[in-house]
């Protein structure tokens, strides 16, 4: 990520330190992951110890410190997708990804995550891909879904 | 600043305001056990070794005497049948992560807590964070800090800072009531000397 981009995010945030996790929520979303020369120059810029962003970057989960790709794949296991067949799902993708849980592929298209439940139970077995909701799925709907992405 | 006038033990103590119950009983000459109480650093509350039970208007409660601010009138039990046996589970639930520390086994004999109750998950680290805040607080370094949360949480040097600040301080060494911290920094050393380059790996795509 451009060091430039980086510092106009900061900018944009006045240099507080009261901002470090909108600063670092904004720098993930964009970037997908924190590298840690981003960590440094946040470090730097808010003057806030680079331990206490380790500390904050590792507590939540939103923030990662390991590259993710491009599209994160999320699939519900849950106990309402898991009796509608969330596990066939998850064979599914990961055949197709060639990945599993908590891996991200080689030239950085997908990530896969299994989570616990997606709050819309009615529609299992649920995928979720950058934030759009894939419901009612079988393993083939899953291939066609996932082919989409780039 | 007012005086505060409490019983500890039934012992009648005068204590200043704004001080913590364990405080005010060590000035008083009342010992109550503590692993992540230090005097220079502010009151943290991580071990809960220090709970006693404090009584007011007839009414008795457990508190952490280490963050407790004194009240006028308390009346504080400092050992008791309860407290003993809340102690002991302390002891026997930090055991399972740190089994051979000196300091823990020294309390375990004295309230008779079985260091083998729980399954071992040796992890030597209790979080008392003596450290962190010890470099935080004192030294102004921030070298070492906590990373993850829950069960995985523990203690990080950061390797770069660790290279240049720890050798010559490692202040925070005798700090420690196991032996994580020492570990910790000679595992951080270890990697550091051997692969300077291994963090910075993590962020070449940038």
């Amino acid at each position: 990520m451009d060091i430039n981009r980086i510092d106009q995010i900061i900018d944009r945030h006045n240099c507080e330190a009261s901002s470090l996790i909108q600063v670092l929520l904004e720098i993930q979303s964009e970037n997908h992951w924190l590298p840690k020369q981003v960590l440094e120059r946040i470090s730097e810029r808010l003057e806030v110890p680079l331990s206490r962003i380790q500390h904050i970057a590792t507590f939540y989960k939103a923030f990662s410190l390991v590259p993710k790709g491009r599209n994160e794949i999320h699939i519900c296991m849950g106990t309402a997708c898991h009796v509608r067949g969330a596990q066939n799902i998850l064979s599914a993708v990961e055949d197709l990804t060639g990945i599993k849980p908590g891996e991200t592929d080689l030239d950085l298209k997908f990530s896969l995550e299994t989570v616990n439940c997606l709050g819309c139970c009615a529609l299992g077995p649920v995928m979720d891909v950058n934030g759009q909701i894939h419901g009612n799925l079988s393993p083939a709907d899953t291939e066609e879904a996932i082919k989409k992405y780039e | 600043m007012s005086k505060i006038l409490l019983k500890i033990d039934g012992k009648e103590i005068e204590a200043e305001e704004g001080m913590t119950l364990l405080e005010a009983a060590r000035d008083g000459g009342i010992e109550i056990p503590a692993l992540c109480h230090h005097e220079k650093l502010e009151p943290y509350g991580a071990c809960r070794i220090c709970t006693v039970e404090a009584e007011k208007n007839g009414r008795s409660k457990l508190v952490v005497s280490c963050v407790y601010p004194v009240e006028k009138g308390l009346n504080v039990t400092t050992r008791s049948e309860k407290i003993d046996r809340v102690r002991k589970t302390i002891l026997e639930l930090l055991l399972s992560h740190a089994p051979d520390s000196e300091k823990l086994l020294e309390l375990a004999a004295e309230y008779g807590a079985n260091k083998d109750r729980f399954e071992k998950e040796p992890s030597f680290c209790i979080h008392c964070g003596l450290c962190v805040r010890y470099c935080a607080e004192i030294k102004g370094k921030f070298a070492v800090g906590f990373i993850n949360r829950g069960s995985r949480r523990e203690i990080n040097f950061i390797p770069e800072l660790a290279a240049t600040e720890c050798w010559n301080c490692k202040e925070c060494f005798p700090l420690c009531p196991t032996s994580a911290l020492q570990a910790a920094y000679v595992f951080t050393e270890a990697q550091f000397s051997e692969n300077p380059a291994f963090e910075a790996n993590s962020g070449k795509k940038n």
